[in-house]
């Protein structure tokens, strides 16, 4: 089936219906996989012990906060420039989400820097701005709250969402960019992967998990949201009738 | 029970809308103050209400609650509805027979003689002017005040929403209740006196 | 159910609903402390010095800000005229109001605050001590605030009349919200008197906000 069919929503929801169950029972089944070997075959860290392992968590947690934005902001395109009925939907459905990702890298970055660096928080680049990519996932979800007209609130959270997108280069590259305490890259490197396979592996496994999980939990919202939208046309068309 | 003005004057912003009026309204009588735009309509009733403090003069209501003021015996309807866009029809109603109360009426019931029970559980962003105007309306039969202040009632309602309107006034009427009205034309009531605003210059 | 805690009811929903103004005090107050270091630098030493003060600006701004509508939306709509011809007196019904925009809007400055302290280093007991000055001290805010927003309501002018109004007024507030903080994290000055006076503040601040405001609004037209 072709991409562009499932622009209509009620073909979305024929399709999403069916194959959540089955995502949300492989994201579970990854998620578990991947923690196991995180914890119990992973090896501990030379210098940091055990606390490593909170590694596992946090970094696929920072890759899916910047994913769900660079997310969003395609799906702000397709709000302003291709107009597409589902793109607003995706946008919005994608935002609590991202956020919630974002702060759980956060909080798991925050309970490593504490016997790493002895502080929970220091303002470095680039936890710097991780917290403003968290502020902006607010904001949007703060847009979307106070308007209650989907479609008057979709091309104002769409301009904001492309604007915020300014921030995910600045994320990534901050470690380089500027001298921080947080180490550099060491997954994705031009001259291969820094990290041994035994601790790899694991993190790769997470990874997949997690996008599992964002794909079930983003299509789930989405699929709420088309509801809650037809609810909504159905109330207006209710008060619609009766005043006639 | 009797409502009587005596040489009331009204000023605003610096222009006399009216001076030296005077009216009585017993239980059982409607009162319609007609006039232009800017004669002072608006102002009587909110004078009336407490709401605008007047020039000069005194209004009494002989017969109420000695210990209440006017406009805690009073229900007033001004252009705008009071209600809240993001509660439900339900909610708004259910808030101001608590406020205003006690409540005589069971608010369904309310909704139910102006045709909103099907609405109840929207919110008041939904409604039409008219659905709104009913809304308000439902709140001058849960909670029982003797006076009502109406400005341009009938305005925002469609034919239907009129004759219910009428009859409403009407078993207030019937009931002692007292009806002081603000109308460009007719509200619908047979028998109303007229006070007619900016008649003498 | 009584008349005021059906306003009371009436107002935190209203504020919970979509379009409702809870959580965007307690954004406001997050950017704003997130935003003094990047003035400042990042100097932990002198951060966690004035951390404390910083999180009673914020909050400060925070609750002021989102009082403005507190009155104007109510004499929009019409409401104000039904809530003054109510039979419970004005001022119980300013205070009503009062209490259910702190519950929405003060309330989680309070418990924001403590989180926000990991952003300046603070320990964990130190936080809860500034944390218990701002639940002792955002009332006041509040309460000082009503004058505010019932004189914008009855002038029909927003925006930052309020914290024109009423930042001044504010003040003794902060110098003894921030003292108390500071008395709890470095000394040496003891903790309670702030704090006891700081509590008075609070108290009077209730007695003479919805009394104002109260004045305030009758006189409006």
């Amino acid at each position: 089936m072709a991409i562009t069919e499932l622009a209509n929503p009620s073909r979305f929801l024929a399709v999403v219906q069916p194959i959540l169950p089955w995502l949300t029972a492989a994201a579970a089944l990854m998620l578990g996989l991947g923690v196991g070997q995180a914890l119990f075959v992973a090896p501990d860290d030379y210098q940091q012990g055990a606390t490593v392992k909170i590694m596992f968590l946090h970094v696929p947690s920072a890759w899916l906060g910047m994913f769900c934005w660079a997310l969003m902001s395609v799906a702000a395109l397709g709000t302003l420039v291709w107009r597409h009925p589902l793109a607003d939907v995706a946008g919005k459905a994608a935002a609590p989400i991202g956020a919630a990702f974002t702060l759980l890298c956060l909080i798991t970055g925050a309970l490593w820097g504490r016997p790493m660096w002895g502080t929970y928080w220091v303002w470095d680049a680039r936890l710097t701005s991780v917290l403003i990519l968290f502020l902006l996932y607010l904001g949007v979800i703060a847009l979307w709250r106070t308007v209650e007209d989907p479609s008057r609130a979709a091309r104002a959270a769409a301009i904001l969402t492309l604007v915020g997108a300014v921030n995910l280069p600045i994320i990534k590259f901050s470690v380089d960019w500027w001298n921080t305490l947080h180490q550099p890259a060491s997954v994705f490197r031009l001259a291969g992967s820094a990290i041994h396979p035994a601790i790899l592996t694991p993190l790769i496994v997470v990874a997949i998990a997690f996008m599992l999980l964002f794909v079930t939990l983003h299509l789930a919202a989405m699929r709420n949201e088309i509801l809650r939208r037809r609810v909504r046309t159905l109330q207006l068309m209710q008060a619609e009738r009766a005043a006639e | 029970m009797q409502l009587s003005a005596a040489d009331l004057t009204c000023r605003r912003g610096g222009r006399e809308l009216f001076s030296g009026l005077s009216f009585s309204l017993a239980g059982g009588q409607a009162l319609v103050v007609t006039g232009r735009n800017g004669s002072g309509k608006s102002s009587l009733l909110r004078l009336v209400a407490g709401l605008l403090r007047a020039e000069g003069g005194r209004i009494g209501l002989e017969g109420g609650d000695p210990e209440a003021s006017i406009g805690e015996q009073a229900h007033y309807l001004g252009h705008q509805d009071a209600l809240k866009p993001s509660l439900t029809v339900q909610e708004n109603l259910r808030f101001w027979s608590a406020y205003l109360g006690p409540a005589e009426k069971k608010p369904e019931h309310a909704l139910e003689r102006l045709g909103l029970s099907e609405l109840a559980d929207l919110p008041a962003a939904y409604l039409s002017a008219g659905q709104r105007r009913r809304l308000s309306l439902a709140r001058l039969i849960t909670v029982h005040r003797p006076l009502w202040l109406l400005d341009e009632p009938a305005s925002p309602l469609d034919a239907e929403g009129q004759v219910r309107l009428a009859e409403l006034m009407q078993l207030h009427l019937t009931r002692g209740g007292l009806i002081l009205a603000a109308a460009h034309g007719s509200i619908g009531l047979a028998d109303a006196q007229e006070l007619k605003l900016g008649a003498v210059p | 159910m009584s008349a005021l805690f059906a306003l009371f009811v009436r107002d935190v929903r209203l504020a919970i609903r979509v379009g409702g103004g809870a959580w965007m005090g307690v954004l406001f107050f997050l950017i704003v402390v997130a935003l003094i270091p990047f003035a400042l630098g990042p100097d932990n030493a002198l951060l966690r010095r004035i951390g404390p003060a910083i999180l009673w600006l914020g909050a400060l701004l925070a609750s002021l800000l989102t009082l403005d509508q507190l009155f104007a939306d109510d004499r929009e709509d019409g409401s104000l005229d039904l809530i003054l011809m109510g039979s419970a007196p004005l001022q119980l019904a300013i205070l009503a109001k009062a209490f259910a925009h702190w519950l929405t809007a003060g309330l989680p400055l309070v418990i924001a605050a403590p989180l926000l302290g990991i952003f300046f280093n603070i320990d964990l007991w130190s936080m809860a001590a500034v944390a218990l000055t701002l639940l002792a001290g955002t009332p006041a805010l509040t309460f000082l605030g009503l004058i505010g927003a019932a004189l914008a309501a009855a002038l029909r002018r927003g925006g930052l009349l309020v914290p024109v109004l009423i930042l001044p007024l504010t003040i003794p507030v902060l110098i003894f919200g921030v003292a108390a903080s500071n008395a709890a994290i470095v000394g040496p000055l003891p903790f309670g008197t702030p704090f006891t006076i700081l509590c008075a503040l609070s108290l009077a601040s209730l007695v003479v906000g919805p009394v104002a405001a109260a004045a305030a609004l009758k006189h409006a037209d």
